[in-house]
């Protein structure tokens, strides 16, 4: 029976943690790669309307964004509370918006300039006027395909 | 010279606790999010060449005020009711059975007064400067989801299946080719029977 009760005594042996930071470096490298970084802050005020017949935007490197909305309360004595176009870091007139199509367009690689996609994502208060000034832009530059970026959900809760 | 012994281990103890830091920081700043919104085309601003004649009676004119309020085909009309109406007016089907634009699929009325068959029928939505962007979206998902819910119809008729889901799964990029080139074709078919037809006009500014 000695032979049994002889490693009693022993110590629990510790666990070998040696391989530990190769397992968090390999979660670290996940995330690192598929993190998309924010790419601009926003400026205006952004509650997108509701809409249940929606579809995704799959790629995103093919998507251009235009936000519109209110300016944030830190903007609002410089810029007013009228709606106002954001493109990229800046405030923006509607004559600009053509240009920042061609311009973003010419970023793409050749083979996608031709399926690009422009985002708007609207707040719901903002005004058809500045959305329609968008629109005839748009079409003078032959961006033809939009998206009404919207939330999941009641489309009638936009009406209150 | 004086003799060196080994050099000494460099303590990788706390490369766990670095590695951890950035990942946290990782994780936290991660946002798998894909948008979603209702597509549309705009008309290219180029007018087309040849002046086409549309009939009245194959437009379903919808006006937005800008308190909101909505005139579709000439009559005040509830948000809610509006699907119903432009559901009514796109399966409506008026031509006469053995003329060239008989639909045999359409399920509406024949009411030779409204729209001849769907492929003729058009939406103009037209809006003030002063409506709001959130009802606008409100009727654009109406219509849309009228023409959707056309579209479904049909596709359980004759695929068993609804017109949504097989154009959701055409479009994902992880549908495998062959299973997409076979569902191109059923979703072209159900689309030539529902032509999305939806102009926007201008925004008038009074």
């Amino acid at each position: 029976m000695s032979k049994f009760n002889k490693k009693k005594d022993a110590a629990l042996p510790a666990v070998n943690t040696a391989s530990l930071p190769d397992i968090v470096f390999m979660l670290l490298f996940f995330f690192m790669t598929v993190t998309v970084m924010k790419d601009s802050t926003l400026k205006v005020e952004n509650v997108l309307p509701n809409a249940t017949e929606i579809k995704k935007l799959e790629k995103k490197d093919r998507v251009i964004y235009i936000y519109v909305g209110k300016p944030t309360r830190e903007y609002e004595k410089v810029f007013g509370t009228e709606s106002k176009i954001q493109l990229n870091d800046k405030f923006a007139d509607a004559s600009e918006v053509g240009d920042y199509i061609l311009m973003e367009r010419a970023k793409k690689p050749q083979e996608l300039q031709n399926v690009l996609t422009t985002a708007l994502k609207v707040d719901k208060e903002a005004n058809m006027g500045i959305i329609s000034d968008i629109k005839q832009e748009l079409r003078k530059v032959n961006a033809l395909k939009v998206n009404y970026t919207t939330y999941e959900g009641d489309a009638f809760r936009n009406l209150q | 010279m004086p003799k060196r012994g080994a050099p000494p281990e460099v303590n990788a103890g706390s490369m766990a606790d670095i590695a951890f830091l950035l990942l946290i920081f990782f994780l936290v700043t991660t946002t798998i999010e894909t948008d979603a919104g209702l597509d549309r085309m705009l008309p290219p601003i180029e007018p087309p060449d040849t002046d086409v004649i549309i009939k009245q009676k194959n437009i379903f004119q919808v006006s937005i005020n800008r308190d909101g309020q909505l005139l579709a085909d000439e009559e005040l009309t509830n948000i809610k009711d509006l699907r119903a109406k432009a559901i009514a007016f796109l399966d409506n089907g008026g031509a006469p059975s053995g003329s060239a634009d008989y639909c045999s699929y359409c399920k509406g009325k024949r009411d030779a007064s409204s729209s001849d068959s769907p492929a003729k029928a058009i939406i103009s939505l037209k809006n003030d400067r002063e409506t709001k962007y959130g009802t606008y979206i409100t009727v654009q998902n109406e219509l849309v989801g009228a023409y959707n819910d056309l579209r479904n119809r049909e596709a359980q008729r004759l695929f068993k299946k609804d017109f949504t889901d097989m154009e959701a799964e055409y479009l994902n990029p992880e549908t495998p080719d062959n299973v997409r080139d076979e569902l191109k074709e059923k979703v072209k078919r159900i689309q030539d029977l529902f032509p999305q037809k939806l102009s926007e006009a201008e925004t008038s500014s009074n």
